[in-house]
């Protein structure tokens, strides 16, 4: 991919993150960076649609290392969870057999497999030796009559966010549009209830999430054309440019795709997002908002005065065990004001947010939540966060899944609020399963185990020891890995 | 004699493969207060990160050099000097790996001369080690390079007898142990037990029963690995009686370590089963000048009876093995001393101790090809990583988790594979799986001319017999 390019992606007018410097993402600091690259952010973001064979083009470690690690489910297909790479070998780097490869593999996924499409992602050697990679997939598109949709984010080029978007940027370019919906079934549409079409941005159904929301949708008459990329089809994401209106679910990583469909198509999109039952009404007043239907705002009202009743009923015995607990928030983008709003839904007192890939939007929202003496993490690394927990009276971490076992070693109990996560936390009814797991941490009986010195020993442990390597890492920067937004 | 049969087609499908790039991470892991810095872009990191954590459920100290688009085409010497500055002036650890990736190979990086460049940019820093090795992802998988490292390390860190002084036998108690990467944190605590029970010394790198065998350390946190092999150590490995190496794939370090001091090796494929721990615990006893403890005796014994117990299960049984090859040849030299069949067996690269693998054909390959070689040749039980998940579903066939990674099953890690004992309790959970498997059951037949009760009579039945 030319720099150019990268350039106009990092450049992306609708992205908070781009009004105050040039480009919305910092670069990578040798020795002292967390987080995923640019493959990993363009494979992550279109690995959920199940239908499709996802090959990677290069060597072992970036498919190798990485496949087959994520909690998003699909209610069909399951080929997305089957790992492809072209495992180029030093044989084939050296005599530059990479394209030839990949050309044949492509035609082995679609032999083996009779994928809907075939998206290709692109990785540091084969981007180094200068594959055109572009190429092939154009070649054996024309030859096996399959798509095969180019995705080139090597990961080099930067962030994972970066990767994101180029592959949202290879949906809008190659796949959005090339087909029209499917008719509405029969007997649905009747007088006063006509089926809107939407889509949802930044969805990835982990967990089954998607799930929750979605009989909402179906009772309200709106049709989900295509989630990008939860539980998606690529059938589905063909359709794409006939939502009336988009939602960015929770996540910025993916905005261009909403920007760029509504500069092609004039669909409009808002932000928003499923977690905690006043985030959840909102978006469905968004939509109704938008699509200025007087029968879907009156049915929208309805469905939310009873979800809202019956949340809070079911809720009501978690809130009372929960009450006043304190719970430090170390997320980031998006979720540091989406999961606050759905914490204080539950009672407990958020002490702190993490901010990391926030923008000034998501601070404005802290505070208007949290209040405006709200503390933000700007920059957290473990000793901060572990001194805040232990000086603050934390009952909480609750922060991305690979920092889980950072959390238990300093016995603090922890929720893991990203992708790895086994329980779905989205839409009403996800309330109670939130409420279910911060209590079945926060009450084990664990915690005073492991915080209880032996019966034999004397001295007190659990006091932080003072030896030289927790001294030398009192200033250190490297930041708790976040993987703040989806993406 | 297996027929090894090479890889043929195109698109690698369900990756058994782990990139020897994380297994050169590893072999470092094993040291303490260690850093390794993957030389490569940050995904190379990253990815190898949440492998570790999910695999170990530890926090896992690694760092990237962090490529760019600019020092990808321009040149990456200066990432590796910042990088190494970085970690020395944060952290002082006692060592840094910087294991190469794919990326940085094919860009054509001295990673030698960058860590020369450092040198000389920082000699404040000379009194920490640093090992640089070549490990793209393009060449072998986890197990050489973790056995790439060990060499590497063994080069850069252990003086030879002449600069040193060293003598073997000076030690008089003291065992070297090069341990293979397919030695889990539990095997390793379990051969340091067996030795010490000679009244021995061992010395093992690398240790992960001391970094990564999961414990709660009284520190809250550590940016660097909580345990594992001294470096300082290394210095003093000269001086041993005698070094055992574990694991096939070992035997360049075992080369370049009798190289360099003179201490006679030892050398084991793998640990599994009767035979090869008779091998060791013979070792032992020569080593020690000392006769083989009751304890030992004991669990011999305990582990002669269970192959007894689990002989009318595990005889003629068919099991489908997917791992790096010294995991693979011992598995397969196991089963086969309790009378069970390697129908299907796949490595997912070739080493020349493939060949001691008691089974028809291995295949270089993937899960695919271990599917599709189970489904053929109607393999009851699958052992491979927890990718095997899936295969197993498709198949409708059960799974025991064994080699890395194995992320959905809590302890696999640290699970005891080697010894008398660790051999007893695989055949236990060999014999259990098939247990389930309800072989052989007779199943109810409905007769029609039995004289049924009305209530069994007409289709809602549930179990007649």
């Amino acid at each position: 991919m030319k720099q150019k390019d990268i350039a106009a992606l990092l450049d992306e007018p609708a992205c908070a993150h781009n009004r105050k410097e040039k480009s919305g993402c910092a670069k990578p600091k040798p020795g002292a960076t967390a987080g995923g690259c640019t493959f990993d952010g363009a494979q992550i973001a279109m690995l959920p649609i199940g239908d499709v064979a996802h090959i990677v083009h290069g060597s072992i470690a970036c498919a190798g290392n990485s496949w087959d690690n994520r909690g998003t489910r699909s209610s069909g297909p399951t080929l997305y969870k089957i790992g492809m790479t072209t495992d180029l070998t030093e044989q084939d780097i050296i005599m530059g057999r990479g394209e030839k490869r990949l050309f044949h593999s492509i035609k082995q996924a679609i032999d083996s497999y009779q994928p809907a499409a075939v998206f290709v992602y692109n990785t540091c050697v084969p981007a180094l030796t200068g594959d055109d990679m572009v190429a092939v997939c154009k070649d054996a598109q024309a030859r096996w009559g399959t798509p095969v949709v180019p995705i080139d984010a090597a990961g080099f080029y930067g962030a994972k966010n970066l990767g994101s978007r180029i592959a949202g940027e290879a949906m809008v370019r190659y796949v959005c549009g090339t087909r029209e919906p499917d008719p509405l079934p029969e007997g649905i549409e009747r007088e006063g209830f006509k089926i809107h079409d939407i889509c949802l941005i930044g969805e990835y159904n982990i967990a089954g999430e998607l799930w929750r929301v979605l009989p909402l949708f179906d009772e309200l008459g709106l049709r989900v054309l295509c989630t990008l990329s939860g539980d998606g089809r690529f059938r589905e994401v063909q359709t794409m440019h006939r939502a009336e209106v988009n939602m960015m679910v929770c996540s910025r990583a993916l905005v261009n795709v909403a920007r760029k469909l509504q500069d092609a198509y004039g669909t409009p999109w808002f932000e928003g997002s499923f977690y905690g039952v006043r985030d959840v009404s909102q978006a469905l007043r968004d939509f109704a908002r938008i699509l200025d239907d007087p029968d879907l705002t009156a049915r929208v009202e309805t469905v939310i005065a009873r979800e809202e009743a019956r949340a809070n009923a079911a809720l009501a015995p978690w809130r009372q065990r929960l009450q006043g607990r304190k719970v430090l928030l170390y997320t980031g983008g998006v979720k540091s004001w989406s999961v606050i709003s759905a914490l204080q839904d539950l009672g407990m007192t958020v002490v702190a947010s993490g901010t990391r890939k926030s923008t000034e939007d998501d601070k404005a929202r802290i505070r208007e939540l949290m209040g405006e003496d709200a503390v933000m993490i700007e920059e957290g690394n473990p000793r901060t966060l572990i001194d805040m927990v232990n000086t603050q009276g934390v009952d909480i971490l609750i922060a991305g899944g690979r920092n889980m076992y950072t959390a238990l070693k300093a016995r603090i109990p922890f929720l893991d609020i990203n992708q790895e996560r086994e329980f779905g936390y989205s839409g009403y009814a996800g309330m109670e399963e939130l409420a279910k797991q911060l209590c079945l941490t926060i009450e084990s009986p664990v915690w005073e185990a492991v915080r209880r010195p032996a019966p034999w020993a004397r001295a007190v442990i659990a006091q932080p020891a003072a030896d030289a390597a927790s001294v030398t890492v009192a200033n250190e920067a490297e930041s708790i890995a976040v993987e703040a937004s989806h993406a | 004699m297996p027929e090894i049969v090479k890889r043929k087609k195109a698109l690698s499908v369900s990756p058994l493969k782990a990139s020897s790039t994380v297994g050169a991470a590893l072999a470092f892991l094993g040291f303490n207060r260690a850093m390794p810095m993957l030389h490569g872009a940050q995904g190379c990191t990253a990815f190898g990160k949440i492998l570790f954590v999910r695999h170990f459920r530890e926090p896992i100290p690694l760092q990237s050099t962090a490529i760019d688009q600019i020092s990808a085409v321009m040149g990456s010497e200066s990432m590796v000097v910042e990088g190494l500055k970085t970690l020395c002036e944060k952290h002082a650890p006692d060592l840094i790996g910087v294991p190469t990736t794919g990326l940085v190979e094919t860009q054509g990086a001295d990673i030698q001369m960058a860590v020369r460049v450092f040198r000389q940019t920082y000699p404040q820093f000379d009194a920490i080690p640093v090992v640089a090795v070549s490990t793209p992802d393009f060449t072998g998988s986890m197990e050489s390079g973790y056995a790439e490292a060990t060499r590497a390390i063994i080069d850069t860190l252990v003086p030879t007898a002449a600069e040193a002084g060293t003598q073997p036998g000076r030690r008089r108690r003291q065992v070297n142990v090069l341990a293979g990467s397919h030695l889990t944190p539990g095997d390793l605590e379990h051969l340091k037990d067996l030795i010490e029970l000679f009244g021995l010394r061992p010395v093992v790198l690398p240790d992960l029963s001391d970094s990564l065998d999961g414990h709660l350390p009284e520190s809250d946190y550590s940016p660097l690995s909580i345990g594992g092999a001294l470096v300082s150590d290394l210095t003093t490995l000269g001086d041993a009686l005698a070094t055992l190496v574990i694991g096939d794939s070992m035997q360049a370090p075992a080369d370049a370590l009798q190289a360099r001091t003179g201490v006679p090796d030892h050398r084991f494929a793998h640990l599994m089963g009767l035979d090869a721990v008779d091998a060791l615990i013979l070792t032992l006893s020569e080593l020690a000048a000392a006769p083989v403890p009751a304890k030992i005796e004991r669990q011999r014994a305990q582990l002669q009876d269970a192959m007894l117990d689990c002989h009318f299960m595990l005889g003629m049984s068919r099991f489908a093995i997917a791992a790096d090859p010294d995991l693979l040849v011992g598995l397969t030299q196991m089963l086969a001393g309790v009378g069970a069949e390697t129908v299907v067996a796949v490595s997912p690269i070739n080493a020349p101790s493939l060949t001691n693998a008691v089974c028809d054909q291995v295949k270089i390959g993937d899960l695919e090809d271990l599917e599709l070689g189970a489904r053929a040749r109607l393999a009851e039980v699958l052992i491979t990583n927890s990718h095997g998940v899936h295969t197993g579903q498709r198949l409708g066939i059960p799974l025991l988790r064994a080699g890395f990674p194995q992320y959905d099953l809590l302890g696999g890690f640290q699970r005891t594979w080697i010894g008398y004992q660790g051999t007893r309790a695989t055949l236990f959970d060999l014999a259990n799986i098939l247990l389930t498997q309800e072989k052989g059951e007779i199943h109810p037949y409905r007769s029609p001319l039995k004289q049924w009760p009305d209530n069994e009579r007409h289709g809602n039945l549930q179990h007649a017999a």
